[in-house]
Order: structure tokens, then sequence, then C-alpha cells
């Protein structure tokens, strides 16, 4: 029996988690959409905090909600009003029966198990007394080989966005959309 | 009245499913990736709720081993989403578009 606030707020954030997700969907501007998205992080943190994951509901908040959603902004506003439409593709009736199908399948075994039963020992609720700083122990202990090659992984990421979009000599843009040019022309013949 | 594992579960098949439906049906590249992180969003949820709902893990670092590996999801996530964004301006900046349904210089 957990007490009236926890259940009221699982519900209430799980109603506004789901709810910026179909937001996603809804939307007719990307913008719109992008702030939608941030609604469903912040729903999420605070589902994490109901999980007792204080650590993991503060790095969410700062990772998802913050730069991930700066990074989105600025890719919608690096391309210009054209490209701001949050239209559906060609594949959008079979997406929404695959996704459909497995929220309806996942939901089923959720609803179907019996996990009044399981959680009298296996799967009872533990409480964790300091979260973060066993994360760290972990995460420099046993999962050390992991951690470095995140930092590599990083790295790169970070060496590969700048590459990506750094602006080139104009004589050589210039090329490079001639070059484009006759390979559209080619697409089109 | 009370929570438990299988509410966790059934919330994030569906935000799941949500994210799903964004990466497939949505022709912007910047809208299917925000399918992806709804995807991973969904995951980490799962993940930490088994490290919530976990009495049988011998101790607290073992059930905060699924912590350590949503830390991993982020990272992860960060680094794909910086890289995905600047291929789309990239994209954008020598085909005009970032539709996916008009990229198709690879379409045989």
């Amino acid at each position: 029996m957990d007490s009236t606030g926890i259940v009221v707020g699982f519900w209430v954030l799980a109603a506004v988690t789901i709810a910026g997700a179909l937001g996603v969907i809804a939307a007719r501007d990307l913008l719109h959409a992008i702030f939608f998205l941030i609604v469903s992080f912040l729903g999420m943190a605070g589902l994490f905090i109901t999980l007792s994951a204080d650590f993991i509901a503060v790095a969410q908040v700062l990772i998802y909600a913050g730069a991930i959603s700066v990074l989105l902004v600025f890719a919608v506003m690096l391309t210009p009003l054209v490209s701001r439409d949050n239209g559906n593709s060609l594949y959008i009736a079979p997406g929404a029966l695959a996704g459909l199908a497995l929220a309806a399948l996942v939901v089923f075994v959720a609803v179907d198990a019996d996990w009044a039963q399981l959680s009298g020992d296996a799967l009872a609720a533990r409480s964790f007394p300091d979260t973060a700083a066993t994360i760290g122990e972990l995460l420099v202990g046993r999962y050390v080989l992991a951690f470095e090659v995140a930092s590599v992984l990083l790295l790169f990421a970070l060496l590969g966005a700048i590459v990506l979009v750094h602006e080139r000599r104009d004589d050589d843009a210039a090329a490079a959309r001639a070059e484009d040019g006759a390979a559209g022309d080619e697409e089109a013949a | 009245m009370t929570v438990e594992l299988g509410h966790y579960v059934a919330v994030s098949g569906v935000i799941f499913g949500l994210g799903v439906i964004v990466a497939l049906g949505k022709r912007n590249a910047v809208a299917v990736l925000m399918g992806v992180e709804l995807m991973l969003n969904a995951v980490n949820l799962l993940l930490v709720a088994f490290a919530r709902f976990g009495a049988a893990f011998a101790n607290d670092a073992a059930a905060l081993s699924g912590h350590a590996f949503v830390i991993f999801v982020l990272t992860v996530a960060a680094a794909e989403a910086a890289v995905v964004l600047a291929m789309a301006v990239l994209v954008y900046r020598r085909r005009e578009t970032v539709e996916l349904d008009r990229i198709t210089l690879m379409r045989w």
C-alpha cells in the first residue's frame, strides 16, 4: 500500500508523459512537436522520482529536457521555414499499425500478469539510501570499461558533428552545389 | 491501491509504441529523431522500474546496475542526437530539404 501521493503522482505523470508523446504525433508545427517532447521528457523525469531514482531524474532533466531539446530547436532553426512542418510520411499507416500493435502487446502482458502475487517476494519495491554514490562506484568499478568506451564515443561524436557541419570555403561549396545539381538532374531524368 | 511494476511496464509500452509511430510515420528527419528519443526514454523507464521493484537482487549495487545502464543510454542518446542533427543540417545545406521522402539519392 503506497501513500496516496505516490499513486496520484504516478497517474498524473503517466498521463502527462503519454499526452506529450501524443502531442508529438499530432502537432502540425515541428517546433510545437519539440515542446510537446519536452513535456513528455519532464513527465518521465517525474516518473523516475516516483521510482526513487533521484539521480536519473536530474540527469533526465539536464540531458533530455535541457541539452537534446536545445539541439533539436537548433536543428529546426538552422533548416529554415520550408522544413518546419511535421507532416506524416507515406509509411504512417504501417508505422501506426506496428506501434499500436507493440503497445497493445506490452500493455496486455502488463495487465494480464499477476503482479500482486509476484510482488510478495521477488518483485517487492526496494528503496535506495544513496543512489548517486552507488552509481558512481559502479561506473568506475564494475562498468569502468563501458565508461571509458562511452567517453571515447562522446569524443568522436563531438568531432564528427563538428566535421560534418564545418563550413567549407566558398569555391568548394560552389563546386559541391554544382555537383549536387548535376546529381539531381540525373535523378530527375 | 498501489503502484506496481505492471503499471510502469504498461506506461513504458505505450510510450515505446508512440515512439515507433513517430519514428516510422514522420516525414521530417528531426521528427524521426524525436521518435527514437521517445523509444529510448521508454526503455530507460523500464530499466529504472525493474531496478526499483527488484527485491530479489542481492544488494543495492546489483539493483542500481539498471541505473548505470540508464546513464549509458543517456550518453549514447546525446551522442546520437548531436551526430544526427549535424547530418540533418548538412543534408539541408546540400539538398535544400530534410524530408526523408525526398532524399532519394540511393533509391534503385
